[in-house]
């Protein structure tokens, strides 16, 4: 287990990606602890007094040269919006890392990671650790259009990027899960994390294939810390906490229609 | 330095800040931001004599100030805590107390029993909001809304539990002082309050409830007045000690209840907020004490 902290981190860029999407980053003047891929951090909003509880957002990327943690938000409500707001030198209150990421990394697996919206966010780092573990990602980003597609240049520090956009305005037209790529490579496993109908279909190409995979869920939280029991997932051992067992489940545990 | 330590009846505390049950699992997922001994108690977990899935998800809506959760009990058993989480806890030198529930008389006794077996459990803080599921009466209503129930339920417990057993009150009810009387003469040694107050938040744009159970309990500043206030009028009104707890974020908020009658407090939703809020409280009381002068936490209790 990994040492939670409480921590008042700097605001060093506030990047708007697009309308709908800000990259925050943040620094601290003492290094920043030990994070591990498909973790998150539950972000303190301040100065909106309709958002009481804290957010949770994935760890997007941690930038060991700048001390950085990066964080890509999307802007979907109030409490997000108001994070937009910040600008540099700004100080946020983050508590991290929490829950489990995904699998550790085993040398020599070609793993697919299939991510969609806000989801493509925990795949970059675990993209980067992957690569220095010695395996092989292969990333599968799918978004409305291309404007949505983020961090393509990062991605592709890491390994191959295949795209699909629903207007067909970037990559394959369509849905991730009609991806050529499904179809001309192999994978050992699959990592994905996006919006839940696109894990459920991942899901089910997964289970069909015979490819071991994981989703990394998101289910609506309000300590972040296995403490309140309100961010449960009905799986084959009962209601497991997101934030605590998760948020990376095997998709044999949960008990979604695949 | 202020002398912090306070009684419940039998139970010493060595300062006025416990966690609400619920808030703070079994304390153990708060250790890496408290030094857990520094708290005066650690409520856990409810607990009840069967393994209890809760209520579907999605359990929890957030409210400007608060926020109104349906996890509806879910916890392992009594006998599960028994082997598998006491032995974690036990040695943590405060006060680890277990919160219990039940749905018949007969679970709460049933519970109440195996607690008592657990030598380091110095106290159980029994939660009488739970629907009465006897098969006549009752009719789901909790047992703490009737003087009567709540009572009995009280009553029933007590022969079977030797140690501190301290009473959680419900709010949703007309006249909670005549409940707090009630469990005071069945036995009780410090009544609790409040627990969750009932209500409900609507997702416009599916225009459906945003809990499963369609209504939930609140908690969190949005509730400080009311529990205040209810906390006031039971302090007056009986001769055990009550713990005051609703709202609390801070230590401003833990020193108006102690003036309102509170011998103690908990702290519930704000460990959300802040991990680390418990120790703070009870820091921010000692400065308030030696700031206006007073040796003990004892001389402000219930001084408005
Ligand atoms: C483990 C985890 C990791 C996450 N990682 C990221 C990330 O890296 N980047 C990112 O942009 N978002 C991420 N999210 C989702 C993010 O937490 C929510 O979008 C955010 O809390 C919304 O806050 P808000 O105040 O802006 O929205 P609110 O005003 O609270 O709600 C606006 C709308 O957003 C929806 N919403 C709120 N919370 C969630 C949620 N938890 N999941 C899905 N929809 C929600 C609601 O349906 C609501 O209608 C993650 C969630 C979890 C649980
Ligand atoms: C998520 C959650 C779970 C709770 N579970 C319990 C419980 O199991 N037993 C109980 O007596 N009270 C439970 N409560 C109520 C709290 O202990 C407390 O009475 C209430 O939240 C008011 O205090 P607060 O405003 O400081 O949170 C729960 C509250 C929350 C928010
Ligand atoms: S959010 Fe509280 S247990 Fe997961």
């Amino acid at each position: 287990m990994v040492k939670k902290h409480i921590l008042d981190l700097k605001v060093s860029a506030n990047i708007k990606m697009n309308d709908k999407f800000i990259l925050l980053k943040l620094t601290s003047g003492e290094k920043l602890p030990e994070m591990l891929p498909g973790q998150f951090v539950e972000v303190r909003v301040d100065g909106n007094n309709d958002v009481f509880l804290r957010r949770p957002i994935s760890i997007n990327f941690v930038d060991e040269e700048t001390n950085e943690l990066w964080l890509l938000i999307q802007l979907v409500g109030k409490g997000t919006r108001t994070l937009a707001k910040l600008t540099e030198g700004d100080m946020v209150n983050v508590v991290l890392p929490l829950g489990n990421g995904f699998s550790p990394v085993v040398k020599g697996e070609q793993v697919l990671l299939i991510g969609g919206g806000a989801g493509t966010a925990p795949l970059l780092l675990y993209g980067k650790k992957l690569v220095e573990g010695g395996a092989v990602p292969t990333f599968l980003l799918g978004a409305r259009s291309a404007a949505d597609v983020l961090e393509l240049d990062e991605f592709k520090k890491y390994g191959d990027v295949y795209v699909t956009t629903e207007d067909g305005s970037l990559g394959e037209k369509g849905f991730v899960t009609n991806h050529s790529v499904l179809t001309s490579q192999k994978f050992t496993r699959i990592s994905t994390c996006g919006p839940k109908p696109m894990m459920v279909s991942v899901a089910k190409y997964a289970k069909a294939n015979g490819v071991k995979c994981e989703a990394s869920l998101e289910n609506m939280m309000a300590c972040g810390l296995g403490a309140c029991l309100c961010c449960v997932e009905n799986t084959t051992e009962g209601h497991l906490c997101v934030c605590k067992d998760g948020p990376v489940f095997n998709i044999e545990k949960l008990l979604w229609q695949i | 330095m202020a002398d912090l330590s306070v009684k419940l009846g039998g139970l010493e505390l060595k300062n006025p800040v416990m966690t609400a049950s619920g808030t703070f699992g079994y304390g153990l997922e708060f250790a890496d931001f408290v030094n857990l001994e520094e708290i005066g108690g650690i409520i856990m977990k409810g607990t009840t004599i069967e393994h209890r899935e809760g209520n579907p998800y999605p359990r929890m809506a957030e409210i400007p100030m608060g926020m109104i959760n349906a996890v509806g009990m879910q916890n392992k058993g009594v006998h599960y805590f028994a082997e598998n989480i006491y032995p974690k806890v036990k040695d943590i030198d405060t006060n680890m107390i277990v919160n219990l529930g039940g749905t018949t008389l007969e679970s709460y006794v049933e519970c109440a029993k195996v607690v008592n077996g657990l030598d380091k459990i110095p106290a159980i803080e029994l939660n009488i909001s739970c629907p009465n599921q006897r098969s006549t009466g009752g009719g789901g209503m909790a047992w703490g809304v009737d003087p009567v129930s709540a009572a009995e339920v009280v009553e029933a417990v007590r022969k079977v539990y030797d140690k501190t057993l301290i009473v959680k009150l419900t709010p949703n009810v007309t006249d909670i002082v005549s409940i707090a009387k009630a469990v005071e003469s069945a036995g009780a040694d410090a009544v609790s309050l409040i627990n969750t107050v009932l209500g409900m938040a609507i997702d416009i744009e599916k225009q459906k409830p945003v809990i499963s159970t369609k209504t939930g309990g609140m908690s969190g500043p949005a509730v400080k007045p009311l529990a205040l206030r209810m906390v006031w009028q039971v302090a007056h009104a009986v001769n055990i000690p009550v713990v005051g707890l609703g709202g609390i974020m801070k230590a401003e908020d833990a020193i108006e209840f102690l003036l309102a009658g509170a011998t103690a407090v908990e702290i519930g939703t704000a460990n959300f907020v802040d991990p680390a809020v418990t120790v703070k409280v009870a820091k921010g009381i000692n400065e308030y004490l030696d700031r206006k002068g007073y040796k003990s936490v004892n001389e402000i209790i219930g001084l408005v």
